[in-house]
């Protein structure tokens, strides 16, 4: 029998969106650097804002999921 | 073979500085480590496996958690005051008053006023013992049914404010004094350390988000900038300075956040108020549209006081977890795995602590700009 928390899945769900999240900036600034590379600083920072955008969400899972837990 | 290139460089001597520096770190967060996982092999081997892993992840919490006295290693502590709001009034003593029995099968006497050590916190102890020993009692949905006095004592991460709130006035004061003194000529010692970093904030985050009106918020923006930072770097060092966690306590952060959110409200004009109370959609949606403005209003904040806290938190409790798992898998080989694993994790939450800073700052200064702006672009 497993015993356990269900957050657990929970969180590692929200690891799964935000992966895919993160995933689709992260190239597509590289694809954006690539093809500007005078322009990188700039993407760069946007990148950064847009990734602490999505991380957040994944974020707030892990909260509930520590909630959660107990 | 010629290696005086690899020697000359810079970066050589910054590699060596780090490989040095995180080899200490690893070193000395396993020693920490160590005095726990003894306590956890001895019940191990008394009960089940399962209790050893429930003993780690109490460690690990233990860890990241505030106390009230700062541990150095194995049974050396610096007993820090405790301040409580009593019943009877204010009670004031030493951590160390009383021993180190935090399992509440102690009643501590303060002239009169009873308290009881649950998991370094203080409660009123129940009037009978409970089935395992202690003054605690739970409800049978596991909640604390014990009141608790108002604790308002200097514990371990005020401490670690004082002493990062201390470094950051030495150097800043010492910077600004040089500035002063040395107007119109270049940078010397600390200044030429710092003046990149604050050109940085001034230029990659104030004045893209704030526009010509980023004199009046420098200030906030660089304190937030280099407070974040320092506590995030603070954190990540094992030994006495630092390892207090102290960005990763929501109550801290939520103070941060709160800042932004003052800031953001008093300096709102017409337009942003106007977007709020009356954005530009059909009158008969302003029903649904006002409460979604203003819950957006307090999301902002919450999110930036969620994100660094979630951050720093989830990254100790990271490392910790992988040095627990020589004590969880109970094979000392785990640790040629682990320990270089945790070496790298250290690396990346290094690069975190500078990213969180600058996250949270370019954050405050969007949603400042955005409070500030001069005309809706619709």
């Amino acid at each position: 029998m497993i015993v356990g928390s269900i957050a657990g899945i929970g969180a590692g769900l929200a690891a799964l969106g935000a992966g895919i999240g993160i995933g689709n900036i992260g190239g597509k600034a590289m694809e954006g650097m690539a093809r500007q590379p005078e322009a990188a600083s700039k993407i760069q920072t946007a990148m950064l804002i847009a990734a602490a955008f999505v991380e957040a969400v994944a974020l707030f899972a892990v909260v509930v999921a520590f909630l959660g837990t107990r | 073979m010629d290696l005086s290139h690899i020697f000359n460089t810079k970066k050589f001597f910054s590699l060596a500085f780090c490989a040095v520096f995180f080899s200490l770190l690893s070193f000395s967060a396993f020693s920490e480590e160590h005095a726990a996982a003894d306590s956890s092999k001895v019940s191990a081997t008394e009960a089940h496996v399962e209790e050893a892993d429930e003993d780690i992840s109490e460690v690990i919490l233990h860890h990241i958690a505030d106390s009230h006295e700062w541990h150095f290693f194995g049974h050396v502590y610096i007993p820090l005051p405790v301040i409580l709001w009593t019943d009877n009034g204010l009670k004031t003593f030493l951590s160390n008053k009383f021993g180190h029995n935090d399992h509440g099968t102690e009643i501590l006497d303060l002239e009169g006023t009873k308290l009881v050590n649950y998991h370094g916190k203080y409660y009123y102890p129940s009037d009978v013992k409970s089935a395992n020993g202690t003054y605690i009692t739970y409800n049978a949905d596991g909640e604390l049914l014990n009141k608790k006095p108002l604790d308002i004592s200097i514990t371990k991460n005020v401490v670690s404010l004082l002493i990062s709130v201390t470094i950051l006035l030495i150097v800043f004061i010492g910077v600004a004094n040089s500035y002063k003194k040395r107007e119109g000529k270049a940078p010397k010692g600390m200044q030429s350390l710092l003046e990149p970093i604050i050109l940085f904030v001034r230029d990659d985050i104030a004045k893209p988000q704030l526009g010509h009106k980023y004199r009046g918020f420098m200030p906030y923006l660089l304190t937030i900038f280099f407070f974040v930072w320092l506590n995030n770097l603070l954190g990540l060092v094992p030994f006495f300075p630092g390892g207090a966690n102290v960005t990763g306590n929501i109550a801290v952060t939520m103070m941060l956040a709160l800042c932004t959110f003052v800031l953001t409200t008093v300096n709102g004009n017409k337009n942003y108020w106007g977007h709020v109370f009356t954005p530009h959609v059909p009158w008969w949606l302003y029903p649904l549209m006002i409460p979604v403005e203003i819950v957006g209003l307090i999301v902002k904040p919450v999110a930036l006081m969620i994100r660094l806290f979630a951050n720093i938190t989830a990254g100790h409790i990271l490392i910790l977890s992988l040095i627990s798992l020589i004590f969880i898998l109970k094979s000392v080989f785990v640790a040629g795995v682990a320990i270089p694993f945790v070496l790298f994790i250290s690396v990346i939450e290094l690069l975190v602590g500078f990213i969180q800073a600058f996250i949270f700052t370019i954050l405050s200064a969007l949603f400042i700009g955005m409070a500030v702006e001069e005309h809706a672009e619709h």
